[in-house]
Protein backbone atom coordinates (compact mmCIF):
# COMPACT_ATOMS: atom_id res chain seq x y z
CA UNK A 1 0.00 0.00 0.00
CA UNK A 2 0.95 3.24 -0.96
CA UNK A 3 2.59 5.30 2.01
CA UNK A 4 1.51 9.16 1.98
CA UNK A 5 2.99 11.90 4.37
CA UNK A 6 -0.69 13.66 5.20
CA UNK A 7 -1.09 13.28 8.87
CA UNK A 8 -4.57 11.24 9.78
CA UNK A 9 -6.95 13.83 11.16
CA UNK A 10 -7.26 13.80 14.59
CA UNK A 11 -10.83 13.08 15.24
CA UNK A 12 -12.86 11.59 12.63
CA UNK A 13 -16.52 13.30 11.48
CA UNK A 14 -19.18 10.62 11.44
CA UNK A 15 -20.24 9.80 8.16
CA UNK A 16 -23.68 11.71 8.19
CA UNK A 17 -27.25 9.71 7.55
CA UNK A 18 -28.91 12.18 5.68
CA UNK A 19 -28.43 14.08 2.62
CA UNK A 20 -25.51 16.71 3.93
CA UNK A 21 -21.99 17.03 2.50
CA UNK A 22 -18.76 18.09 4.48
CA UNK A 23 -16.63 20.59 2.40
CA UNK A 24 -13.06 22.06 4.01
CA UNK A 25 -12.50 25.17 3.96
CA UNK A 26 -8.59 26.47 3.88
CA UNK A 27 -9.51 26.92 7.66
CA UNK A 28 -9.48 23.47 7.90
CA UNK A 29 -12.81 23.96 8.87
CA UNK A 30 -15.31 21.29 8.04
CA UNK A 31 -18.66 23.38 6.72
CA UNK A 32 -21.80 20.88 6.15
CA UNK A 33 -24.00 21.74 2.78
CA UNK A 34 -27.84 20.46 2.75
CA UNK A 35 -28.20 20.27 -1.18
CA UNK A 36 -32.07 20.59 -2.29
CA UNK A 37 -33.26 18.24 -3.99
CA UNK A 38 -35.17 17.53 -7.15
CA UNK A 39 -39.33 18.82 -5.94
CA UNK A 40 -38.01 21.68 -3.92
CA UNK A 41 -36.39 23.19 -7.15
CA UNK A 42 -38.69 22.41 -9.74
CA UNK A 43 -41.05 24.41 -7.19
CA UNK A 44 -38.54 27.21 -7.41
CA UNK A 45 -38.49 26.92 -10.52
CA UNK A 46 -41.72 27.38 -11.35
CA UNK A 47 -42.36 30.36 -9.00
CA UNK A 48 -39.62 31.91 -11.08
CA UNK A 49 -41.51 30.96 -14.56
CA UNK A 50 -44.25 32.70 -13.32
CA UNK A 51 -42.40 35.67 -12.26
CA UNK A 52 -40.87 35.88 -15.83
CA UNK A 53 -44.52 35.72 -17.20
CA UNK A 54 -46.03 38.10 -15.17
CA UNK A 55 -42.80 40.79 -15.75
CA UNK A 56 -43.04 39.81 -18.85
CA UNK A 57 -46.32 40.39 -19.88
CA UNK A 58 -46.50 43.70 -17.51
CA UNK A 59 -43.67 45.02 -19.32
CA UNK A 60 -44.85 44.22 -22.80
CA UNK A 61 -47.92 46.14 -22.25
CA UNK A 62 -46.27 48.94 -20.84
CA UNK A 63 -44.10 49.46 -24.45
CA UNK A 64 -47.01 48.15 -27.15
CA UNK A 65 -47.59 51.90 -26.33
CA UNK A 66 -45.00 53.56 -26.94
CA UNK A 67 -44.98 51.70 -30.92
CA UNK A 68 -42.01 50.87 -32.65
CA UNK A 69 -39.25 51.78 -30.56
CA UNK A 70 -41.25 49.89 -27.88
CA UNK A 71 -41.12 46.52 -30.05
CA UNK A 72 -37.32 46.93 -29.79
CA UNK A 73 -36.89 47.49 -26.67
CA UNK A 74 -39.69 44.55 -26.16
CA UNK A 75 -37.34 42.43 -27.93
CA UNK A 76 -34.12 43.22 -26.18
CA UNK A 77 -36.37 42.52 -23.17
CA UNK A 78 -37.94 39.30 -24.24
CA UNK A 79 -34.29 38.22 -24.34
CA UNK A 80 -32.93 40.07 -21.07
CA UNK A 81 -35.65 38.23 -19.20
CA UNK A 82 -35.48 34.85 -21.13
CA UNK A 83 -31.52 34.18 -20.74
CA UNK A 84 -30.33 37.10 -17.97
CA UNK A 85 -33.26 36.56 -15.66
CA UNK A 86 -31.54 34.03 -13.65
CA UNK A 87 -27.77 34.95 -13.78
CA UNK A 88 -28.23 38.85 -12.63
CA UNK A 89 -30.35 37.53 -9.65
CA UNK A 90 -28.08 34.69 -8.56
CA UNK A 91 -24.66 36.88 -9.26
CA UNK A 92 -26.28 40.14 -7.75
CA UNK A 93 -28.42 38.76 -4.64
CA UNK A 94 -26.32 36.13 -3.14
CA UNK A 95 -27.43 33.41 -5.07
CA UNK A 96 -30.92 33.52 -5.15
CA UNK A 97 -34.02 34.11 -7.55
CA UNK A 98 -37.03 34.95 -6.18
CA UNK A 99 -38.26 31.47 -6.58
CA UNK A 100 -35.19 30.29 -4.54
CA UNK A 101 -35.24 33.47 -2.21
CA UNK A 102 -39.04 32.59 -1.33
CA UNK A 103 -38.20 28.65 -0.88
CA UNK A 104 -34.86 29.64 1.51
CA UNK A 105 -32.48 27.86 -1.52
CA UNK A 106 -29.70 29.58 -3.29
CA UNK A 107 -27.27 28.60 -5.35
CA UNK A 108 -23.46 28.38 -4.25
CA UNK A 109 -19.91 27.36 -5.40
CA UNK A 110 -19.31 22.83 -4.56
CA UNK A 111 -16.71 24.71 -2.17
CA UNK A 112 -19.81 26.56 0.08
CA UNK A 113 -18.21 30.28 -1.96
CA UNK A 114 -20.19 32.75 -3.78
CA UNK A 115 -21.49 32.33 -7.05
CA UNK A 116 -19.30 34.35 -9.70
CA UNK A 117 -20.38 35.32 -13.26
CA UNK A 118 -18.74 32.31 -15.32
CA UNK A 119 -20.32 29.78 -13.58
CA UNK A 120 -24.07 31.30 -13.07
CA UNK A 121 -23.93 31.90 -16.95
CA UNK A 122 -22.73 28.34 -17.80
CA UNK A 123 -25.16 26.98 -15.69
CA UNK A 124 -27.74 28.49 -16.93
CA UNK A 125 -26.83 28.70 -20.40
CA UNK A 126 -26.77 24.62 -20.01
CA UNK A 127 -30.10 24.92 -18.76
CA UNK A 128 -31.25 24.51 -22.52
CA UNK A 129 -29.43 20.81 -22.49
CA UNK A 130 -30.92 20.10 -19.28
CA UNK A 131 -34.58 20.98 -20.17
CA UNK A 132 -34.14 18.25 -23.33
CA UNK A 133 -35.87 16.43 -24.78
CA UNK A 134 -39.10 18.00 -23.13
CA UNK A 135 -40.18 19.35 -19.96
CA UNK A 136 -36.37 19.33 -18.06
CA UNK A 137 -36.27 15.44 -18.45
CA UNK A 138 -32.42 15.10 -18.77
CA UNK A 139 -32.13 17.77 -15.62
CA UNK A 140 -34.60 15.85 -13.76
CA UNK A 141 -33.01 12.07 -14.19
CA UNK A 142 -29.61 13.61 -13.62
CA UNK A 143 -30.83 15.12 -10.75
CA UNK A 144 -32.38 12.08 -8.92
CA UNK A 145 -29.05 10.52 -9.93
CA UNK A 146 -26.38 12.27 -8.31
CA UNK A 147 -25.82 12.33 -5.34
CA UNK A 148 -25.25 16.13 -4.51
CA UNK A 149 -28.94 16.41 -6.71
CA UNK A 150 -27.37 18.62 -9.53
CA UNK A 151 -28.40 18.69 -13.00
CA UNK A 152 -26.01 18.81 -15.83
CA UNK A 153 -25.59 22.53 -16.07
CA UNK A 154 -24.89 22.74 -12.29
CA UNK A 155 -21.73 20.08 -12.98
CA UNK A 156 -20.22 21.48 -16.03
CA UNK A 157 -20.48 24.76 -13.87
CA UNK A 158 -18.96 23.52 -10.73
CA UNK A 159 -22.47 24.90 -8.51
CA UNK A 160 -24.63 23.50 -5.93
CA UNK A 161 -28.13 24.79 -4.92
CA UNK A 162 -28.38 23.96 -1.33
CA UNK A 163 -30.26 25.13 1.76
CA UNK A 164 -29.86 28.42 3.45
CA UNK A 165 -29.84 27.51 7.10
CA UNK A 166 -31.44 29.35 9.34
CA UNK A 167 -29.88 29.45 13.11
CA UNK A 168 -32.29 28.06 15.70
CA UNK A 169 -33.79 30.19 18.78
CA UNK A 170 -31.18 29.74 21.92
CA UNK A 171 -32.96 27.13 24.41
CA UNK A 172 -33.45 28.41 27.85
CA UNK A 173 -31.03 28.04 30.40
CA UNK A 174 -31.44 25.22 32.48
CA UNK A 175 -32.06 26.03 36.06
CA UNK A 176 -30.61 23.09 38.09
CA UNK A 177 -27.74 22.64 40.34
CA UNK A 178 -24.78 21.24 38.37
CA UNK A 179 -23.96 17.27 38.86
CA UNK A 180 -20.45 15.72 37.72
CA UNK A 181 -21.29 12.41 36.22
CA UNK A 182 -20.83 9.28 38.42
CA UNK A 183 -18.77 7.84 35.82
CA UNK A 184 -17.16 8.96 32.59
CA UNK A 185 -19.07 9.57 29.51
CA UNK A 186 -18.25 9.28 25.99
CA UNK A 187 -17.94 12.11 23.82
CA UNK A 188 -21.03 10.70 21.70
CA UNK A 189 -22.86 10.36 25.17
CA UNK A 190 -21.71 14.00 26.20
CA UNK A 191 -23.68 15.01 22.75
CA UNK A 192 -26.51 13.05 23.41
CA UNK A 193 -27.21 14.27 27.09
CA UNK A 194 -26.40 18.27 25.79
CA UNK A 195 -29.11 17.34 23.11
CA UNK A 196 -31.69 16.14 25.07
CA UNK A 197 -31.99 19.13 27.38
CA UNK A 198 -31.73 21.54 24.67
CA UNK A 199 -34.22 19.70 22.92
CA UNK A 200 -36.65 19.46 25.93
CA UNK A 201 -38.79 22.33 24.64
CA UNK A 202 -39.60 21.10 21.54
CA UNK A 203 -40.32 17.04 22.75
CA UNK A 204 -43.78 16.15 24.24
CA UNK A 205 -43.85 15.55 27.71
CA UNK A 206 -44.40 11.63 26.69
CA UNK A 207 -41.82 11.54 24.39
CA UNK A 208 -39.49 12.99 26.82
CA UNK A 209 -40.43 10.65 29.70
CA UNK A 210 -39.69 7.58 27.48
CA UNK A 211 -35.73 8.41 26.53
CA UNK A 212 -35.22 9.39 30.45
CA UNK A 213 -36.91 6.50 30.96
CA UNK A 214 -34.35 4.33 28.99
CA UNK A 215 -31.99 5.79 31.43
CA UNK A 216 -33.43 5.34 34.94
CA UNK A 217 -31.33 2.17 35.58
CA UNK A 218 -27.89 3.35 35.15
CA UNK A 219 -28.67 6.73 36.62
CA UNK A 220 -29.84 4.81 39.49
CA UNK A 221 -33.06 6.53 39.94
CA UNK A 222 -36.42 5.33 40.20
CA UNK A 223 -38.86 7.27 37.74
CA UNK A 224 -38.86 9.00 34.81
CA UNK A 225 -39.26 12.29 36.35
CA UNK A 226 -36.26 12.18 38.33
CA UNK A 227 -34.54 10.39 35.43
CA UNK A 228 -35.19 13.95 33.53
CA UNK A 229 -33.94 16.03 36.13
CA UNK A 230 -30.82 14.19 36.77
CA UNK A 231 -30.27 14.52 32.87
CA UNK A 232 -30.87 17.85 33.56
CA UNK A 233 -28.49 18.63 36.22
CA UNK A 234 -25.41 16.29 34.16
CA UNK A 235 -26.05 18.06 31.54
CA UNK A 236 -25.75 21.61 33.79
CA UNK A 237 -22.69 19.77 34.98
CA UNK A 238 -21.25 19.80 31.15
CA UNK A 239 -22.26 23.45 30.09
CA UNK A 240 -20.63 25.26 33.32
CA UNK A 241 -18.90 24.95 36.85
CA UNK A 242 -19.09 22.20 39.28
CA UNK B 1 -12.94 25.50 29.92
CA UNK B 2 -16.74 24.37 30.45
CA UNK B 3 -19.18 25.79 27.61
CA UNK B 4 -20.97 28.75 29.29
CA UNK B 5 -17.86 30.49 30.29
CA UNK B 6 -16.52 30.06 26.99
CA UNK B 7 -19.45 31.68 25.11
CA UNK B 8 -19.99 34.31 28.07
CA UNK B 9 -15.85 34.91 26.80
CA UNK B 10 -16.54 35.20 23.21
CA UNK B 11 -20.47 36.07 22.64
CA UNK B 12 -19.72 39.74 22.35
CA UNK B 13 -17.19 39.01 19.20
CA UNK B 14 -19.75 36.31 17.52
CA UNK B 15 -22.62 39.32 17.90
CA UNK B 16 -20.12 42.07 16.24
CA UNK B 17 -19.39 39.70 13.78
CA UNK B 18 -23.45 38.76 12.67
CA UNK B 19 -23.91 42.23 12.34
CA UNK B 20 -21.20 42.81 9.87
CA UNK B 21 -22.02 39.59 8.31
CA UNK B 22 -25.50 40.92 7.68
CA UNK B 23 -24.74 44.50 6.27
CA UNK B 24 -22.25 42.71 3.69
CA UNK B 25 -24.94 40.52 2.70
CA UNK B 26 -27.27 43.03 2.42
CA UNK B 27 -24.87 45.20 0.29
CA UNK B 28 -24.55 47.99 2.94
CA UNK B 29 -21.13 47.90 3.74
CA UNK B 30 -18.05 48.03 1.22
CA UNK B 31 -16.08 44.75 1.22
CA UNK B 32 -15.13 41.66 3.43
CA UNK B 33 -11.38 43.09 2.82
CA UNK B 34 -11.66 45.69 5.14
CA UNK B 35 -10.88 46.20 9.03
CA UNK B 36 -10.07 43.07 10.34
CA UNK B 37 -12.43 40.79 8.49
CA UNK B 38 -10.56 37.92 7.99
CA UNK B 39 -8.96 37.88 11.57
CA UNK B 40 -12.20 37.76 13.19
CA UNK B 41 -13.70 35.29 10.42
CA UNK B 42 -10.76 32.90 11.55
CA UNK B 43 -10.79 33.38 15.00
CA UNK B 44 -14.17 32.09 14.30
CA UNK B 45 -12.96 29.09 12.78
CA UNK B 46 -11.09 28.52 15.79
CA UNK B 47 -13.88 29.25 18.13
CA UNK B 48 -15.70 26.30 15.88
CA UNK B 49 -12.59 24.12 15.92
CA UNK B 50 -12.53 24.24 19.77
CA UNK B 51 -16.33 23.96 20.30
CA UNK B 52 -16.28 20.57 18.03
CA UNK B 53 -13.24 19.55 20.09
CA UNK B 54 -14.46 20.11 23.31
CA UNK B 55 -17.71 18.41 22.29
CA UNK B 56 -19.54 22.01 23.66
CA UNK B 57 -23.69 21.56 22.76
CA UNK B 58 -25.02 20.96 19.02
CA UNK B 59 -26.57 24.11 19.12
CA UNK B 60 -23.69 26.31 19.92
CA UNK B 61 -22.12 24.32 17.39
CA UNK B 62 -24.66 24.85 15.01
CA UNK B 63 -24.62 28.89 15.40
CA UNK B 64 -21.14 28.85 15.24
CA UNK B 65 -21.39 27.14 11.89
CA UNK B 66 -23.89 29.13 10.68
CA UNK B 67 -21.69 32.13 11.13
CA UNK B 68 -18.52 30.35 9.65
CA UNK B 69 -20.57 29.29 6.92
CA UNK B 70 -21.50 33.14 6.38
CA UNK B 71 -18.21 34.29 6.51
CA UNK B 72 -16.81 31.72 4.25
CA UNK B 73 -18.92 32.81 1.35
CA UNK B 74 -18.12 36.71 2.32
CA UNK B 75 -14.38 36.35 2.20
CA UNK B 76 -13.63 34.17 -0.51
CA UNK B 77 -15.22 35.83 -3.30
CA UNK B 78 -14.31 36.37 -7.34
CA UNK B 79 -14.86 39.77 -7.04
CA UNK B 80 -13.32 42.38 -9.54
CA UNK B 81 -13.56 45.13 -10.69
CA UNK B 82 -15.88 45.10 -13.60
CA UNK B 83 -14.81 48.05 -16.23
CA UNK B 84 -11.21 47.73 -16.29
CA UNK B 85 -11.49 43.86 -16.67
CA UNK B 86 -14.10 44.07 -19.43
CA UNK B 87 -11.59 46.59 -20.77
CA UNK B 88 -8.80 43.82 -20.46
CA UNK B 89 -10.81 41.07 -21.87
CA UNK B 90 -11.61 42.58 -24.85
CA UNK B 91 -8.36 43.76 -25.63
CA UNK B 92 -6.32 40.65 -25.10
CA UNK B 93 -8.08 37.71 -22.91
CA UNK B 94 -10.97 37.13 -26.16
CA UNK B 95 -8.40 36.70 -28.80
CA UNK B 96 -5.74 34.77 -26.92
CA UNK B 97 -8.71 32.60 -25.55
CA UNK B 98 -9.33 32.14 -29.29
CA UNK B 99 -6.36 31.28 -30.46
CA UNK B 100 -5.43 28.80 -27.11
CA UNK B 101 -7.92 27.12 -28.56
CA UNK B 102 -7.42 27.02 -32.01
CA UNK B 103 -8.18 23.34 -32.96
CA UNK B 104 -12.02 23.66 -31.85
CA UNK B 105 -11.97 26.78 -34.14
CA UNK B 106 -10.86 25.75 -36.79
CA UNK B 107 -12.73 22.15 -36.51
CA UNK B 108 -16.06 24.81 -35.77
CA UNK B 109 -14.79 26.84 -38.72
CA UNK B 110 -14.91 24.03 -40.99
CA UNK B 111 -17.76 22.88 -40.33
CA UNK B 112 -20.16 25.75 -41.20
CA UNK B 113 -18.28 27.45 -43.98
CA UNK B 114 -17.55 24.43 -45.80
CA UNK B 115 -21.05 23.79 -45.23
CA UNK B 116 -22.31 26.95 -46.33
CA UNK B 117 -20.12 27.46 -49.34
CA UNK B 118 -20.59 24.12 -50.39
CA UNK B 119 -24.57 24.31 -49.93
CA UNK B 120 -24.30 27.60 -51.73
CA UNK B 121 -22.17 25.85 -54.74
CA UNK B 122 -25.04 23.24 -55.39
CA UNK B 123 -28.14 25.51 -55.18
CA UNK B 124 -26.27 27.84 -57.53
CA UNK B 125 -25.50 25.09 -60.27
CA UNK B 126 -29.05 23.46 -59.80
CA UNK B 127 -31.15 25.74 -58.95
CA UNK B 128 -34.08 23.95 -57.97
CA UNK B 129 -32.57 21.97 -55.21
CA UNK B 130 -32.59 25.25 -53.34
CA UNK B 131 -36.93 23.63 -52.50
CA UNK B 132 -35.25 20.75 -50.61
CA UNK B 133 -33.56 22.95 -47.81
CA UNK B 134 -35.73 25.60 -47.66
CA UNK B 135 -39.84 25.49 -47.98
CA UNK B 136 -41.16 28.00 -50.92
CA UNK B 137 -42.84 30.56 -48.76
CA UNK B 138 -39.64 30.77 -46.61
CA UNK B 139 -38.20 31.07 -50.96
CA UNK B 140 -40.58 33.84 -51.96
CA UNK B 141 -40.26 35.86 -48.60
CA UNK B 142 -36.42 36.07 -49.63
CA UNK B 143 -36.86 36.66 -52.41
CA UNK B 144 -39.01 39.76 -51.93
CA UNK B 145 -36.47 40.69 -49.20
CA UNK B 146 -33.57 41.01 -51.55
CA UNK B 147 -35.57 42.57 -54.59
CA UNK B 148 -33.28 44.73 -56.02
CA UNK B 149 -35.94 47.18 -56.20
CA UNK B 150 -36.71 47.29 -52.62
CA UNK B 151 -35.58 50.56 -50.78
CA UNK B 152 -34.54 49.07 -47.69
CA UNK B 153 -33.42 45.69 -47.20
CA UNK B 154 -33.37 42.69 -44.85
CA UNK B 155 -36.09 40.85 -43.17
CA UNK B 156 -39.04 42.80 -44.06
CA UNK B 157 -39.73 44.86 -47.12
CA UNK B 158 -40.25 48.75 -47.15
CA UNK B 159 -38.28 49.72 -43.89
CA UNK B 160 -38.66 52.62 -42.47
CA UNK B 161 -35.93 54.46 -39.91
CA UNK B 162 -38.06 53.85 -37.03
CA UNK B 163 -38.02 50.21 -37.81
CA UNK B 164 -34.46 49.87 -37.40
CA UNK B 165 -34.23 50.09 -33.92
CA UNK B 166 -37.10 47.68 -33.32
CA UNK B 167 -34.73 45.22 -35.81
CA UNK B 168 -31.81 45.59 -34.01
CA UNK B 169 -33.58 44.67 -31.02
CA UNK B 170 -34.90 41.45 -32.73
CA UNK B 171 -31.45 40.91 -34.36
CA UNK B 172 -30.02 40.71 -30.60
CA UNK B 173 -32.60 38.26 -29.10
CA UNK B 174 -32.89 36.02 -32.19
CA UNK B 175 -28.74 35.56 -32.90
CA UNK B 176 -28.01 35.35 -29.80
CA UNK B 177 -30.25 33.01 -28.81
CA UNK B 178 -28.96 31.13 -31.49
CA UNK B 179 -25.55 31.36 -30.36
CA UNK B 180 -26.31 30.45 -26.78
CA UNK B 181 -28.19 27.34 -28.57
CA UNK B 182 -24.98 26.17 -30.16
CA UNK B 183 -22.95 26.61 -27.23
CA UNK B 184 -24.97 24.71 -24.97
CA UNK B 185 -26.40 21.67 -26.84
CA UNK B 186 -22.22 21.07 -27.28
CA UNK B 187 -22.71 19.00 -23.96
CA UNK B 188 -24.37 16.26 -25.47
CA UNK B 189 -21.23 15.08 -26.66
CA UNK B 190 -20.30 17.72 -29.22
CA UNK B 191 -23.41 16.38 -31.58
CA UNK B 192 -25.26 19.53 -30.98
CA UNK B 193 -22.62 21.96 -31.92
CA UNK B 194 -22.18 20.33 -34.83
CA UNK B 195 -25.97 19.87 -35.79
CA UNK B 196 -26.19 23.27 -35.54
CA UNK B 197 -23.06 24.98 -37.49
CA UNK B 198 -24.07 22.19 -40.20
CA UNK B 199 -27.53 23.14 -39.97
CA UNK B 200 -27.19 27.50 -39.89
CA UNK B 201 -24.39 26.64 -42.74
CA UNK B 202 -26.55 24.92 -44.96
CA UNK B 203 -29.55 27.39 -44.78
CA UNK B 204 -27.20 30.02 -45.19
CA UNK B 205 -25.98 28.25 -47.94
CA UNK B 206 -28.83 27.61 -49.59
CA UNK B 207 -30.47 31.44 -49.67
CA UNK B 208 -26.88 32.76 -50.77
CA UNK B 209 -27.03 30.59 -53.53
CA UNK B 210 -30.56 30.97 -54.33
CA UNK B 211 -30.08 35.08 -54.41
CA UNK B 212 -27.25 34.82 -56.48
CA UNK B 213 -28.48 32.46 -58.84
CA UNK B 214 -31.73 34.52 -59.62
CA UNK B 215 -29.67 38.20 -60.12
CA UNK B 216 -30.29 39.43 -56.81
CA UNK B 217 -26.52 38.66 -55.66
CA UNK B 218 -25.63 42.44 -55.66
CA UNK B 219 -28.10 42.95 -53.10
CA UNK B 220 -27.96 39.90 -51.21
CA UNK B 221 -24.13 40.21 -50.63
CA UNK B 222 -23.77 43.74 -50.37
CA UNK B 223 -26.37 43.32 -47.31
CA UNK B 224 -24.86 40.68 -45.70
CA UNK B 225 -20.92 41.64 -46.05
CA UNK B 226 -20.72 43.83 -43.68
CA UNK B 227 -22.43 42.23 -40.49
CA UNK B 228 -21.51 39.02 -41.43
CA UNK B 229 -17.46 39.42 -40.20
CA UNK B 230 -18.91 39.59 -36.79
CA UNK B 231 -22.28 37.22 -36.89
CA UNK B 232 -20.60 34.26 -38.89
CA UNK B 233 -17.77 34.26 -36.93
CA UNK B 234 -19.61 34.77 -33.83
CA UNK B 235 -21.62 31.09 -35.10
CA UNK B 236 -18.28 29.30 -35.81
CA UNK B 237 -16.97 30.78 -31.83
CA UNK B 238 -20.06 29.47 -30.18
CA UNK B 239 -19.86 26.44 -32.31
CA UNK B 240 -16.21 26.07 -30.82
CA UNK B 241 -17.24 26.58 -27.28
CA UNK B 242 -19.52 23.95 -27.46
CA UNK B 243 -17.18 21.42 -29.60
CA UNK B 244 -14.75 22.11 -26.45
CA UNK B 245 -17.73 20.91 -24.14
CA UNK B 246 -17.83 17.58 -26.01
CA UNK B 247 -14.61 17.26 -26.62
CA UNK B 248 -14.18 16.79 -22.76
CA UNK B 249 -16.96 14.14 -22.42
CA UNK B 250 -15.90 12.36 -25.11
CA UNK B 251 -12.13 11.94 -24.52
CA UNK B 252 -11.26 13.53 -20.59
CA UNK B 253 -7.41 13.01 -21.00
CA UNK B 254 -6.00 12.16 -17.84
CA UNK B 255 -8.86 13.81 -15.78
CA UNK B 256 -12.00 12.29 -14.68
CA UNK B 257 -15.29 13.78 -16.78
CA UNK B 258 -16.76 15.27 -14.56
CA UNK B 259 -13.39 17.55 -13.93
CA UNK B 260 -12.61 17.69 -17.46
CA UNK B 261 -15.84 18.98 -18.22
CA UNK B 262 -15.81 21.93 -15.42
CA UNK B 263 -12.32 22.85 -17.25
CA UNK B 264 -13.79 23.08 -20.69
CA UNK B 265 -16.78 24.98 -19.55
CA UNK B 266 -14.55 27.37 -17.78
CA UNK B 267 -12.52 28.24 -21.02
CA UNK B 268 -15.62 28.11 -23.26
CA UNK B 269 -17.67 30.35 -21.43
CA UNK B 270 -14.84 33.12 -22.16
CA UNK B 271 -15.37 32.56 -26.19
CA UNK B 272 -19.19 32.94 -25.32
CA UNK B 273 -18.51 35.84 -23.27
CA UNK B 274 -16.71 37.39 -26.63
CA UNK B 275 -19.01 36.05 -28.78
CA UNK B 276 -22.34 38.10 -27.21
CA UNK B 277 -20.03 41.38 -28.07
CA UNK B 278 -19.49 40.60 -31.78
CA UNK B 279 -23.24 39.68 -32.09
CA UNK B 280 -24.47 42.92 -30.47
CA UNK B 281 -21.68 44.49 -32.90
CA UNK B 282 -23.51 42.28 -35.89
CA UNK B 283 -27.15 43.77 -35.08
CA UNK B 284 -26.04 47.33 -34.71
CA UNK B 285 -24.34 47.32 -38.15
CA UNK B 286 -26.85 44.95 -39.39
CA UNK B 287 -29.53 47.46 -38.20
CA UNK B 288 -28.18 50.52 -38.89
CA UNK B 289 -25.79 49.98 -41.63
CA UNK B 290 -26.30 47.09 -43.97
CA UNK B 291 -30.10 48.14 -44.48
CA UNK B 292 -29.23 51.28 -46.44
CA UNK B 293 -29.90 50.82 -50.25
CA UNK B 294 -29.47 54.40 -50.23
CA UNK B 295 -25.28 53.92 -50.32
CA UNK B 296 -23.73 52.71 -53.39
CA UNK B 297 -22.90 48.96 -53.43
CA UNK B 298 -18.98 49.45 -53.60
CA UNK B 299 -18.84 51.48 -50.91
CA UNK B 300 -20.59 48.81 -48.98
CA UNK B 301 -18.16 46.04 -50.06
CA UNK B 302 -15.14 48.24 -49.43
CA UNK B 303 -16.47 48.56 -45.77
CA UNK B 304 -17.39 44.84 -45.42
CA UNK B 305 -14.00 44.15 -46.96
CA UNK B 306 -12.71 46.19 -44.36
CA UNK B 307 -14.55 44.62 -41.70
CA UNK B 308 -13.62 41.42 -42.09
CA UNK B 309 -9.76 42.02 -42.35
CA UNK B 310 -10.35 44.28 -38.79
CA UNK B 311 -12.34 41.12 -37.21
CA UNK B 312 -9.90 38.54 -38.64
CA UNK B 313 -6.60 40.24 -37.25
CA UNK B 314 -8.13 41.15 -34.00
CA UNK B 315 -8.19 37.46 -33.09
CA UNK B 316 -5.24 36.54 -34.69
CA UNK B 317 -3.08 39.69 -33.19
CA UNK B 318 -4.69 41.42 -30.56
CA UNK B 319 -3.37 40.47 -27.23
CA UNK B 320 0.36 39.26 -28.28
CA UNK B 321 2.22 41.83 -26.87
CA UNK B 322 4.07 40.92 -23.63
CA UNK B 323 2.84 44.40 -22.42
CA UNK B 324 -0.62 43.91 -23.25
CA UNK B 325 -3.03 44.18 -20.59
CA UNK B 326 -4.05 41.35 -18.29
Amino acid sequence: MPHTSATPRIATLPTPLDTRQRVETPEGIDLSLRPAGLVIRSLAFAIDLLVRGALLVGLLLLLDALGEIGLGAGALLLFLVNWWYMVLFEVLNQGRSPGKHLLKLRVVMDDGTAIGWSASLIRNLLRFVDMLPVGYCLGALWCLHEPWFRRLGDLAAGTLVVYQDRPRAQPPRLASTPLAAPFPLEQADQRAILGFAERRGTLSDARADELANLLAAPLGVASAAQAKARLDSLAQGLLGPT
Amino acid sequence: MKQQPFEARHQALWQAFSLRLSALERGKARSAHAEGFSQDYRRLCQHLALARSRNYSSHLIDQLEHLVRRGHQQLYRRRSQLGPSIMAFLAAGFPRQVRAQWPLVVAASLLFFMSLLLTALWVYLYPEQVYSILDPAQVAAMQSMYDPQGSRLGRGVERLASEDWRMFGYYVMNNIGIAFQTFASGLLLGLGSAFYLVYNGVTIGAVAGHLSGIGSGPTFWSFVIGHGAFELTAIALAGAAGLGLGLALVAPGRLSRGEALRRAAKASVQLVYGVVVLLLLAAFVEAYWSAKSSLAPWLKFGVGIGLWALVLSYLTLAGRGRHAPE
